[in-house]
């Protein structure tokens, strides 16, 4: 009986084919906008998650304050009032993972022949921790080296490209301002930063030997600012607060007055990116739904025609005794093999598209057998609920009328 | 023996904007099993709307209507198609064969709609075309034989499911004459030889004298019904 439907449909279909190809053209370029869409869609949330992830989760960096001289006021971080001391005590704050200090600078670099300048950051090991970043050959330096200030180096992929090329730069010897720095690793490939910056064209070195040797200040033991990652995003509104007045309690400042620094919760431009990129891709998707509507439409329309066309073949079918569901399901089977069919090509076209997205525009993107068995879900749907009405109509004629029917 | 027909005060009116028009007022009939039953009258005179009734493709708005024994008035929709399929076979005047189908497919849609297997389907569909003569075309399209042809296959269809009722409502009506003959002839076999009751419409009075017993339809109403022999045309 099913088969036997199967094949009177494949029939009907092919008595008007081009009839049959435009009404599944609907649904193919619906399926297809949906399908392609999606996929740039996630891609574009893969994109965001990674960048995130480079950055690291549940990142605070905290600044140094403005202050005020002789009536000028400076900027965020003029006057460096952080310590080493205070990464130190923020650490043992129960709602934080790693907290590192960094004394940021730019240097040149020579090896050999070769010389590059890059930006150096003199930190702590948890630096590593904190931005999530792994060493890709040697070793990270250790906290004997903070306290030691000795002259050792971990560098990014970029500098290590540009000063050794293919050369294994681990137990080699860099010069930064003419001081010869051990290299002890090779830091991990992390691409872009949110704002476009090259992460690898990095160097960290210790904390301490950053202050004392490499850049020296007029504000000894200070350091320009602080990154700190809390256990878990739920902690991190009891981690902001705690900060802060552990901050207060040790700068001396006093009830009501301004704090001499600022804590930033870099998870909040993250979300912000994320939440761009969601709605992004729901609007990418509710216009491709629209197309898929209009195919649907395209559907029901086509399958109206059909049952006038054919009353008089309904009618024969009725008197030799088919039931109304028989009907029913003849011409909704007719709807349902369109929608598939039309949802497969879709699926092809939609995968297509999104293959030379990526190749010609270079556009990341995702496809997921999820995304796909949801068209494929939609479009049946689609097919059922279009081609329901139709059916309908055509299971309720009344049989000496679609028998006169000329 | 039970009549395979009953007929009893049966009413027919069509509801239109001036009120109801009676088309069937108060017709009485009886049909028994194995009868040849020639239905004539003038147009207008509720002729097919009776045929109509008779193969419960249209309901009475009054009146008692008893097929094989089954009284129509308390069988719902579902009930009615299946009667359709397995008790009564229909033959139109224009041969309502489907024309994307084959002469196979289409004797043998009946049984699609009576859920037989695809084998067997086959072979009574391929045993009915050699009954009227037309084995050889089982695979043809409608549009590639004859007027005639195409009654024939239409007679297949409506034998396939082996029904003790044919219903024709003017089979002759798009043929030439010899033609007629031919498928009057076939009738007439199938009900001496078959047993099977045929009803038909017609106009024509050659047509009606294959049957045996003649019923006459006036403005609604039965005004004669005897033998074929002695009614006056």
């Amino acid at each position: 009986m099913m088969v036997q439907m199967l094949i009177e449909a494949w029939r009907a279909m092919g008595a008007n084919r081009l009839r049959t190809f435009l009404t599944m053209l609907g649904m193919v370029i619906g399926v297809g906008a949906v399908v392609l869409m999606l996929a740039i869609g996630q891609g574009a949330q893969y994109s965001v998650s990674q960048s995130i992830s480079s950055m690291g989760s549940n990142l605070f960096i905290v600044l140094s304050g403005s202050s005020t001289s002789g009536g000028l006021r400076m900027g965020l971080g003029a006057t460096p009032t952080l310590t080493v001391g205070d990464a130190q005590a923020l650490s043992e704050l129960p709602e934080m993972l790693a907290v590192a200090p960094v004394v940021p600078g730019v240097a040149q670099v020579v090896y050999g022949s070769s010389n590059w300048s890059t930006q150096v950051f003199g930190t702590t090991p948890a630096y590593l921790a904190v931005r999530n970043w792994t060493i890709a050959q040697g070793y990270p330096f250790a906290d004997s080296d903070v306290r030691s200030a000795t002259r050792v180096a971990l560098i990014g992929q970029t500098v290590a490209q540009n000063l050794f090329g293919n050369e294994d730069p681990v137990n080699k010897t860099i010069r930064i301002k003419q001081s010869p720095y051990l290299v002890v690793g090779l830091l991990s490939a992390k691409g872009q930063s949110l704002d476009g910056r090259d992460q690898d064209d990095t160097i960290l070195i210790p904390v301490t030997t950053a202050q004392r040797k490499l850049f020296g200040s007029q504000f000894q033991g200070t350091v320009r600012f602080i990154m700190a990652q809390a256990v878990s995003a739920q902690m991190m509104p009891a981690a902001e607060r705690e900060m802060d007045a552990l901050l207060r309690q040790r700068h001396h400042i006093r009830e009501g007055a301004d704090s001499d620094f600022t804590v930033r919760n870099l998870t909040a431009l993250v979300n912000t990116a994320a939440q761009a990129t969601r709605v992004m891709s729901i609007l990418l998707g509710a216009i491709a739904s629209i197309s898929l509507l209009v195919g649907g439409i395209g559907i029901m329309n086509i399958m109206l025609v059909s049952v006038t066309e054919r009353t008089r073949e309904i009618g024969i079918r009725v008197a030799i005794g088919a039931r109304q569901r028989d009907i029913l399901m003849q011409f909704l089977m007719e709807a349902i093999i369109i929608s598939i069919v039309g949802c497969t090509a879709g699926v092809v076209l939609g995968v297509g598209g999104a293959a030379a997205a990526n190749h010609f525009a270079d556009i990341t993107v995702v496809i997921t057998g999820g995304s796909i068995l949801q068209a494929f879900m939609v479009a049946a749907c689609v097919g059922i609920f279009f081609g329901f009405y139709p059916a309908r109509k055509a299971a309720r004629l009344k049989p000496i009328e679609a028998l006169r029917y000329q | 023996m039970d009549p395979i027909i009953r007929i009893e005060g049966l009413y027919k009116e069509y509801e239109t904007d001036a009120g109801p028009v009676p088309v069937l007022k108060g017709i009485d009939l009886s049909i028994d099993p194995g009868e040849f039953v020639a239905i004539m009258g003038p147009s207008g005179s509720g002729k097919s709307t009776f045929m109509n009734i008779l193969g419960c493709l249209d309901v009475p708005t009054r009146g008692k209507y008893i097929i094989n024994g089954r009284d129509v008035g308390t069988l719902n929709a579902d009930q009615l198609a299946h009667l359709r399929n397995e008790v009564i076979g229909f033959v139109f005047q224009g041969f309502n064969l489907l024309p994307r189908a084959n002469l196979e497919d289409n004797v043998s849609l009946p049984l699609v709609y009576g859920d037989v297997q695809k084998s067997e389907r086959i072979a009574r569909a391929n045993d009915m075309l050699g009954k009227v003569g037309l084995a050889q075309y089982s695979k043809s399209l409608p549009n590639q034989i004859s007027g005639g042809q195409q009654q024939r296959v239409a007679i297949a269809r409506a034998l396939v499911n082996r029904p003790k009722l044919i219903l024709a409502d003017e089979p002759t009506g798009n043929l030439d004459t010899r033609t007629s003959g031919e498928i009057m002839s076939l009738f007439r076999q199938l009900n001496e030889t078959d047993g099977i009751t045929v009803v038909l419409v017609t106009h024509e009075p050659d047509i009606a004298t294959y049957a045996k017993r003649l019923v006459k339809f006036l403005d609604g109403s039965l005004i004669y019904d005897g033998e074929v022999s002695e009614a006056r045309t």
